[in-house]
């Protein structure tokens, strides 16, 4: 039994998810091969072979995959999957766009956000925003996942896996890529940040996000996360949208202050390990399930906050 | 140009949800059940179409039980012109969805399908995908603007890490996210124009696929609960904690 880990990368570099991954695909079996499917992507292929546990990096490497867009990516894994039983995706942007259309292709049904893998066949995905959890038995022919990276660890590095140069997928498609306008940050990337600091509605505008929640990101090296409120209002870009239909994140430390904690924002946030609010309403949700609640005015708190942690080197 | 809207039927999102004692599933019993909140977006985005004059007709399907049909309506009321229930009693995989949404669009012909990007009560985020697979047509997910121009759709996508912008001929399969717009509330002269619109009920067998589940349910368990914390003063108190008790400073 084969299985193939398609990485998760943006071809300068190979992201942090796909060790996770990695993890999952060697709990079903011992034989993982790597994809990457990109353009100019030596630097992830090269990350990848170092990866513990990768049998072979196959690197597909062509114009028509250098934004990992659904229709090349099925034209190349799908012949593919001749030579494995299983293919694992990243459970972010990328690969829920991408899976689905192979699995249907292959006709089977795909397993979403997978956090436990129990054995080859049976798996452990969350529902209804986290607050159940199905255990499923999956007898089709090829698995298709996408695993939630946050459910697991990476594997170790010191790997030298041989990379193999296959055939790219030349078109024509009838879906193009125009542009993007990926934000720049200097800031850890929001899904797998140690810690995170995240602002909702209490914020009020955009200015305020900026001048309260930053600051105190950057003293505590955290990434930036809002809740679904914040970034509806314009407060903060959608792609820090943390819950159900954002991203899931699991810190060492989550802060989250003027969030009330809706079930939505908690699916994305509840596995961190340290959860502290900072909220003026004492009877606030979120204050269920954090380590540490202060009822404040985030006005008062987080500069106080912010004088505390310079006072122990911060 | 017709647009197809594939809405689903689901726990409102405002209630609290119960695991079953026997982990056979989620207890639905006599909970208010809505349209899954994504699907309201895609309705909208057809009825904006429709009212700039680019869509003359917008067709909204649902799978799933005989009271789909009140989800069916809501959609009616929004602005749809007519719906198509196949009816189902049991849950549907997105792979069979997607099956059916097959066949009823080799009947009806739509030059756009927009569906949720996400159910909020399987969280699968998987059957536009695999619709565009099975027709072989271009898809654009997570859609955060959507422009039409002539045979292309240009649609800015929510992606990690920001926007991307790509183009995809038509026909052409659209997910919606959650800032595409803001759904509008059904006025009530369109609730009750809506209960004239039609409606046909249909069977999986009428299309002829197979909607048997692939997957197999083992256990539907609560999740773990998270312990209870502490309420600390000051934020002096929380720096000490955070540093002395957690060790994460
Ligand atoms: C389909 C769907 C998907 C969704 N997906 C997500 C998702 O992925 N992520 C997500 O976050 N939400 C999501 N939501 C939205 C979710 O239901 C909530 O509406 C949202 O999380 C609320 O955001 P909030 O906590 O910032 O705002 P509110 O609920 O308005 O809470 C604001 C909080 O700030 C506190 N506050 C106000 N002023 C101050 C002050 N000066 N100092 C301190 N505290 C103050 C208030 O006491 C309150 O608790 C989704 C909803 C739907 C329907
Ligand atoms: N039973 C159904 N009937 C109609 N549309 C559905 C059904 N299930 C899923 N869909 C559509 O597919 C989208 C994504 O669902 P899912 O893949 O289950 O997360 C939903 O937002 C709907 O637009």
């Amino acid at each position: 039994m084969a299985v193939l880990v398609v990485a998760a990368h943006d071809n300068s570099s190979l992201k942090e998810a796909t060790a996770k991954v990695l993890t999952a695909a060697l709990a079903i079996s011992p034989d993982v091969d790597v994809l990457v499917a990109g353009h100019n992507a030596q630097g992830p292929c090269a990350a990848a072979a170092q990866l513990a546990g990768v049998r072979k990096v196959l690197s597909a490497d062509g114009a028509t995959l250098a934004k990992q867009m659904a229709e090349p990516m099925e034209a190349l894994i799908v012949p593919l999957m001749a030579g494995y039983d299983a293919v694992l995706f990243a459970a972010d942007t990328n690969g829920k766009n991408s899976a689905p259309r192979i699995a249907a292709k292959l006709d089977v049904m795909q397993l979403s956000s997978v956090i436990q893998v129990l054995s080859p066949t049976q798996f452990v995905r969350p529902i209804y925003a986290g607050n159940a959890l199905l255990t499923v038995e999956s007898l089709e022919s090829k698995k298709v996942l996408t695993v939630q990276p946050t459910a697991f660890k990476p594997v170790a590095g010191g790997g030298a896996a041989p990379i193999e140069a296959i055939a790219t997928p030349g078109g024509p498609f009838k879906s193009a890529f125009v542009s993007e306008e990926l934000a720049k940050s200097d800031r850890p990337e929001l899904a797998g940040a140690k810690r995170v600091v995240s602002g909702g509605r209490a914020l009020g505008s955009a200015d305020e996000f900026r001048s309260v929640i930053e600051p105190l990101a950057d003293k505590l090296g955290a990434a930036v996360g809002a809740s679904r409120a914040a970034v509806d209002a314009g407060y903060a870009p959608n792609d820090y949208q943390v819950g159900q239909t954002g991203k899931v994140v699991a810190p060492e430390l989550y802060v989250a202050i003027g969030i009330s904690g809706a079930i939505q924002h908690l699916a994305g946030m509840k596995d961190s390990k340290v959860i502290v609010a900072i909220n003026k309403d004492e009877e606030a949700p979120i204050f269920q399930i954090a380590d540490y609640g202060l009822v404040a005015d985030y006005k008062v708190a987080i500069p106080e906050l912010t004088a505390e942690l310079s006072k122990i080197g911060y | 140009m017709k647009i197809l809207t594939p809405i689903k039927r689901v726990l409102d999102y405002n209630l609290k949800v119960r695991v079953r004692p026997d982990s056979s599933g989620v207890d639905l019993t006599n909970l208010k059940m809505s349209m899954n909140p994504f699907d309201e977006i895609a309705v909208e985005e057809a009825v904006r179409l429709k009212e700039k004059g680019i869509a003359t007709e917008i067709v909204a399907v649902s799978i799933g039980p005989e009271q789909a049909q009140e989800t069916l309506r809501t959609a009616l009321a929004m602005g749809a012109d007519r719906g198509i229930l196949i009816k189902v009693d049991h849950d549907v995989e997105p792979l069979a969805v997607a099956k059916l949404l097959k066949a009823v669009i080799a009947a009806e012909a739509p030059e756009l399908v927009f569906l949720g990007k996400q159910a909020i009560d399987d969280d699968c985020n998987q059957t536009g995908q695999m619709l565009a697979a099975l027709l072989d047509w271009p898809q654009a997910t997570f859609a955060y603007r959507v422009t039409v121009e002539g045979r292309q759709a240009v649609v800015v996508r929510e992606v990690d890490g920001g926007l991307m912008s790509v183009a995809v001929d038509l026909p052409a399969i659209i997910t919606v996210d959650l800032r595409l717009n803001e759904p509008r509330y059904a006025s009530l002269p369109n609730i009750m124009k809506a209960r004239k619109k039609p409606i046909d009920m249909k069977a999986p067998g009428d299309y002829g696929v197979d909607v048997a589940p692939r997957l197999k349910v083992l256990k539907v368990a609560e999740p773990p609960k998270r312990a209870g914390g502490v309420k600390v003063k000051t934020t002096a108190e929380l720096v000490d904690k955070l540093k002395n008790e957690a060790g994460v400073l």
